[in-house]
This record gives C-alpha cells, sequence and structure tokens, in this order.
C-alpha cells in the first residue's frame, strides 16, 4: 500500500507551462540540501515521485498527478569551476539564468540553450534540450561530462563515459524517471560578450527554408526560424542566424543593461486570441522583421529568449490553457511538412509562435533523446477541447507516416502509439527506471503496453 | 588604518546561522557585492558547498565553522575562529531560529524551553560577545532577524512569537547602549517567508519570496536605514493595525 506522507495536503497551484493538464499532487517534498534527498527516497512508495524544476515543460512530463513531487529548485548551488576550461559542477536546481548571470561576465556561455533561459539544468538533462546552435553543438547532453545521481536503492551513483555510461545515457533524455540528480559537471563554452551578431531574413516558401538553412548551417552557429502558419502549403517566415560576436565585430563594446520585463498579471480571456487576432499578429510580426532585414549587434537575451521578456506569457493563453504540438519530420519529406502546414491553415487554428528549425545529424545523446536529422516544427494551441485535440490527432497520422516523432517535453496528449512508434527503443529504457520514480506522462503512454 | 563606514562590497560580514532558508538568499546578495563572508552554522557539510557557490557568485573570500549555536558553550570559541580569521569584521548578522510545533510546546515544557533557548537565550548570548567587540571598535553593524510573530502574542504561535519579541526587545536596548560607540543595531523582522522552516504551514506558497526579503535585509545592512526593518514592507502597516486591536477582542480572534 502507499504511504501516506503526513500533513499531506492535495497539492494544486503546480502546473506544467501550458497549463494543461490541470492536476493536484499528494504532496510536494522542498529538499533544501542534498542530504536530504536520500531520506525522501527511502520513505516513498513505489513509483510515487518525480523530480521537478521550474515546470517549463509544456505537458505532463513534470507532473506526477496523485503523487508527489521533489521539487529541486532550492538545489540550486554551484559547487566548482574550472576559468581554464570552462568545466561547471553544479546542483539540479540551478537554472541557465544562473548560468548566465555567473558566468557570462567572465566570458562562458551554456553550450546549447532552450528558448528561455528558465529552466533548470536537472530539467535540461531530463528532456535533453536542444537550442538553436543543434546543428553544431547537438543537445544540452552532450555537453554533460558527469552526473551523480541519487537512486532510491543504490544511493549516489557517479555516471561518465567510463563508469555507469549507460546510466548516463539513460539520465540524459531520462525525463527525471532515473533518480534526483545530485550534481553536474557541464562544459560550458568561451564567448567575447553578451552580444550576437545575427541576421534576419524574410522567406516564402519551404523550399526557400531549406535552401537559407543548408547555405547558414555552415555559417552561423544558431539558425532558427519563424513561421506563419495560416499561410498553409507555401508558409512565409522569418529566418533567424547569428554567432557570438567576436573581440572585432561591430557589437562589441557597447555596454550591456540587462533588463527586467514586464508580467503578465493574469489568464487573459480566451475570447482574445481568435483566428482574427493571431492572423493580425502574425501579419504584423512578419511585416516588421521583413522590414528589418539584414544584420544587427543584438544582446544576448532578445536574441535567445525574446518570449521571456513577458514574465508568465503563457497566461496568454487563457484559463484552459495551451497545447504545444512540436515534432520532427525527417530531412527529406519536405511533403509531409507541407501537409502539415496545411492540415493546420485549414483548421483556422494557427499559433502566433511557428518555430522550425533543421535539426543537424548529432548521434543522440541519451536512449529518449528527441533530435534526429530533419526538421523540427513547434506550434502553441490555445486549447479550446475536442477541437484542439482532434487536430493533433491528426497532426499526428501526418507525423507517424513519415517516421517521425513527438517531443516528450512539450506533450500532453500523444497516443502510447505513437509514443512508441516515436521511441521504439523505449523498453530497452525501462530498466534504469528508478523503483521510486514515475510521472504522469510515463504512465500515460505506456502503462498499457507493460 | 582609518576606521571609516565601509563602502558597498567592502564589507566583511559574520553571518550566525549561515543555512537558514533567509540567510542563503542574504548570502548572496552580499557575494554578489564582492563582500568577505564568515559563515557558521550546524552542518559542515553543507556550509562546504555553500562556500563554493558563494565564492562562484562574487564573495570576495569565504571562511566557515561548523558549530551548533543553539549551545552557549560553543560561542566562545565561534567569537574566537572569528576574531582570528576575519578580524576586521564590521558587520554581524544573526540568522537562525527554529520554529517548533505551537501544540507540542504547549504540552511539553522541553520543547518550550528548547524553543526559547534557541530564538532567544543562546541569541542573546551570542550577541552580546559580538557586540562587545564592535563597541571597543566603536564601528559596524549588528543586525538580527526576529518576527512579526514577535510583535504581538497569538494563541497559534506563541511561544516562538514570544521568543522573538524577547529578542526585539533586547535588540532595543543594545541599540541604545551601542548607539553612542557609533554601532548600528538593526532589527529585521520578516513576515512569513518561503522557507523550509515555513514549508508546514498552511497557506506557504502565499508567503513571501525569500529573494525579495533578502533584497530588503542586504540593503538594510549596507547604508542608514530604519533601526527596525519590516520586511516585506506590508508588514510594518498590518502589525501597526493589529497592535491597535484592544486586548478583550484581540483574544477572541482565533489565528
Amino acid at each position: 500500500m502507499r504511504k501516506q506522507p503526513t500533513a499531506s495536503p492535495s497539492v494544486r497551484g503546480i502546473l506544467s507551462w501550458g497549463r494543461y493538464p490541470k492536476t493536484a499532487h499528494q504532496y510536494v517534498h522542498k529538499p533544501a540540501w542534498n542530504d536530504q534527498v536520500p531520506k525522501i527516497l527511502r520513505a516513498a512508495a513505489p513509483g510515487s515521485l518525480l523530480p521537478y524544476g521550474l515546470g517549463r515543460s509544456y505537458g505532463d512530463s513534470c507532473l506526477n498527478a496523485g503523487r508527489e513531487l521533489i521539487d529541486c529548485r532550492r538545489l540550486n548551488r554551484i559547487l566548482g569551476f574550472d576559468e581554464s576550461t570552462g568545466l561547471l559542477r553544479c546542483e539540479s536546481g540551478v537554472s541557465i539564468s544562473d548560468i548566465l548571470d555567473v558566468f557570462l561576465p567572465k566570458g562562458w556561455f551554456p553550450p546549447v540553450t532552450p528558448g528561455t533561459r528558465f529552466v533548470t539544468v536537472g530539467g535540461a538533462i531530463a528532456n535533453d534540450v536542444h537550442g538553436k546552435n543543434h546543428h553544431r553543438a547537438g543537445t544540452f547532453g552532450a555537453h554533460v561530462r558527469q552526473i551523480v545521481l541519487h537512486r532510491s536503492n543504490d544511493g549516489l551513483v557517479v555516471c561518465n563515459s567510463e563508469i555507469n555510461s549507460d546510466m548516463l545515457g539513460a539520465t540524459i533524455g531520462g525525463l527525471g524517471l532515473t533518480g534526483v540528480i545530485a550534481w553536474a559537471d557541464i562544459q560550458l563554452k568561451r564567448v567575447a560578450g553578451p552580444w550576437i551578431d545575427a541576421e534576419s531574413v524574410p522567406f516564402g516558401s519551404l523550399n526557400s527554408f531549406l535552401n537559407l538553412s543548408r547555405d547558414s548551417n555552415d555559417r552561423f552557429e544558431y539558425t532558427v526560424a519563424w513561421l506563419d502558419c495560416f499561410a498553409g502549403k507555401k508558409p512565409r517566415g522569418i529566418f533567424f542566424r547569428g554567432n557570438h560576436a567576436t573581440d572585432h565585430s561591430p557589437g562589441h563594446g557597447k555596454t550591456f543593461h540587462p533588463k527586467r520585463g514586464p508580467k503578465l498579471p493574469f489568464a487573459l480571456p480566451a475570447w482574445m486570441l481568435n483566428r482574427y487576432s493571431v492572423r493580425a499578429f502574425n501579419t504584423a510580426y512578419y511585416t516588421i522583421h521583413a522590414a528589418r532585414k539584414g544584420a544587427t549587434a543584438v544582446a544576448y537575451d532578445s536574441f535567445f529568449y525574446p518570449l521571456d521578456s513577458i514574465r508568465q506569457w503563457n497566461l496568454l493563453y487563457g484559463r484552459q490553457g495551451f497545447l504545444q504540438y512540436q515534432c520532427v519530420i525527417p530531412d527529406t519529406n519536405l511533403e509531409a511538412v507541407e501537409e502539415l502546414l496545411d492540415r493546420i491553415a485549414h483548421s483556422g487554428m494557427g499559433s502566433f509562435l511557428g518555430v522550425l528549425k533543421q535539426f543537424g545529424s548529432a548521434p543522440p545523446a541519451g536512449m529518449l533523446s528527441f533530435p534526429r536529422p530533419g526538421l523540427t516544427i513547434a506550434l502553441d494551441f490555445a486549447m479550446r477541447g475536442e477541437r484542439t485535440l482532434k487536430l493533433m490527432q491528426s497532426l499526428d497520422e501526418v507525423v507517424q507516416q513519415s517516421g517521425g516523432a513527438l517531443y516528450p517535453a512539450k506533450d500532453a496528449r500523444m497516443s502510447p502509439a505513437l509514443f512508441e512508434a516515436s521511441f521504439p527503443r523505449w523498453r530497452s529504457f525501462v530498466p534504469y527506471i528508478d523503483p521510486k520514480m514515475s510521472s504522469s506522462f510515463w504512465r500515460r503512454v505506456t502503462e498499457a503496453q507493460q | 588604518m582609518t576606521v571609516t563606514a565601509p563602502a558597498t562590497g567592502m564589507r566583511k560580514v559574520v553571518v550566525l546561522g549561515a543555512t537558514s532558508g533567509i540567510a542563503l538568499e542574504v548570502e548572496r546578495q552580499l557575494a554578489r557585492q564582492g563582500c568577505e563572508l564568515l559563515l557558521v552554522a550546524r552542518s559542515a557539510q553543507r556550509l562546504a558547498e555553500l562556500q563554493s557557490d558563494l565564492a562562484a557568485r562574487g564573495a570576495r573570500q569565504v571562511f566557515t565553522y561548523a558549530a551548533e549555536l543553539a549551545y552557549v558553550q560553543h560561542h566562545a570559541d565561534i567569537f574566537d575562529f572569528a576574531r582570528r580569521t576575519l578580524p576586521d569584521f564590521d558587520t554581524v548578522l544573526l540568522a537562525y531560529g527554529s520554529m517548533h510545533n505551537q501544540k507540542a510546546s504547549e504540552t511539553s515544557v522541553d520543547v518550550l524551553l528548547e524553543e526559547l533557548q534557541v530564538n532567544f537565550v543562546s541569541a542573546t548570548a551570542i550577541l552580546t560577545l559580538f557586540a562587545a567587540e564592535l563597541e571597543r571598535r566603536r564601528t559596524g553593524c549588528l543586525a538580527a532577524i526576529t518576527s512579526v510573530a514577535g510583535d504581538r502574542g497569538r494563541r497559534s504561535n506563541y511561544v516562538y512569537g514570544s521568543a522573538k519579541g524577547a529578542l526585539s526587545l533586547f535588540l532595543q536596548g543594545l541599540r541604545s547602549r551601542l548607539h553612542s560607540a557609533g554601532v548600528r543595531v538593526v532589527t529585521i523582522k520578516p513576515g512569513p517567508v518561503q522557507t523550509p522552516m515555513t514549508d508546514h504551514l498552511p497557506n506557504s506558497p502565499r508567503f513571501a519570496d525569500p529573494e525579495q526579503v533578502a533584497r530588503d535585509i542586504a540593503r538594510a545592512l549596507e547604508r542608514r536605514s530604519p533601526d527596525v526593518l519590516y520586511t516585506p514592507k506590508v508588514w510594518r502597516y498590518i502589525m501597526t493595525a493589529v497592535q491597535q486591536i484592544p486586548e478583550t477582542i484581540f483574544k477572541r480572534l482565533s489565528f
């Protein structure tokens, strides 16, 4: 039987970034020190725990409905840094934002960063996150040199390329299921400063996107495109590309002032986001960026984290929350991409945030890593009930037929069959799961099949 | 050496109870300003983790000393270590405390006495050592974290509240004594803050953000500010109002 923790109110209010699904947890542990974690693991019932960080996973991979979470945000200490090599040792609750604050002034940058700085190192490892430099640097996990893991059975387990390398591969992209990361060693990257030499180039079709991408990936460390998904088979968009400014480039020497943006104070009424307002936004966004095309030096935060400038932007989608759909479509299959965009355009449920990126061919760092050679598309859809879920199911068909995959960190509803198709090796991951760990996502996509 | 008010970033701070939830955040603020820190807390392991963190975040130097602050017999060693290791310390922040279950201290005298020992007796003992040193040197700042709970006795936490309230009174007298020596004494009264000490309380997710509280405290340490700091600031007004309620009514209120 499950052991009931003492003083355990049902904890509401912990949601993922998409604010869907709405869940309540049995209890949230908040260790402030690594020495408190073993006791939490020992006392827990099998399959009752999941580590939680900044809650930037969109769906239910960071949730454990009806069970318990270990909130790792207080485990946020920097345990060591080698100034000559850039090797950082830190606890799992340290965020990319912390790393930037502390190490960018010393000339070091995260090797890979997702589109928000508000993710923890633990979350970046557990989801093996990627960024605009995937074609050069691979995923975050490729830069993790060592992980030390709290396991409920074995205590502290050291994992690196020599010792327990299989557990290292399971933990990278392992959705937090292999244990609680006590600390990790991350290789940071030398940069000259906070400036990015950035260019934006408008494009008018998938082919021209691909040409831009192929042409840019050799010359630019960072590439990504914004997509107007109301345009159907002939999508227009803006291609962004950039490099860290060097000592001689125009941005260098300007003073840099980090800014703290406004905050969305509450969930907006659902009717404010409709096909007309989103279409108007997309047209304005395209027009403004197309007019600004060309090269400029921009601050790293506006290049990497434009959405972080509005805190709690997820409330834009109203009380019901939203779903993100991020898939990867194998490279050669442009028709599948067109078909996806066509179905979205016909649904009338387009999104602000269509993002398109060509992944590189780096081998996956983890057993369950999502990125693979191909085109990845990410789209936000306000949750409008059955209608939204139906659209996504119809997108699933296209993804599955193309041999593609969905990204667990963004998912709240994929079927077990699509998970199986996306991660055919998932059964070989199962033995690495810590017996005390589980998650809403994991139960949803695997329970029927085990 | 001339004795002048130290500039921001030059300060040398002794933190008593360095691993407490609020202290952790204050130390980060001080580290960012390039302060030198001497940290005292129970666990050597935790102090070592904290030391590397604060050094990485900009502290010029971080020294640590593991000792049980609740035991007065350890105080002489702590004080000696501080004088030897950071001889020209200019700021002392007392940040430790304990909040037992109120019900337990109503039925167990041992729990009651321990609560008073930690929050009041041991705190005044160690403050007395450091106060004498700063008074002799005629400079510096002595700050201690008490609580808004010490402003009025309430049925739900009057044991903790009376210990913290007594500590506030002690600081008031100390402030008056040290005023002529040019030593500042700052009483810090936080409202409820989200820390491990309060995790078990209902409504704890609505409590103040420790980082915000720490910013207020760090600012109060560095320049002329009110002798008594309420943080978040709204608690000054809340407690002023709470103190106005007549006892005949207040005793009937169930909070």
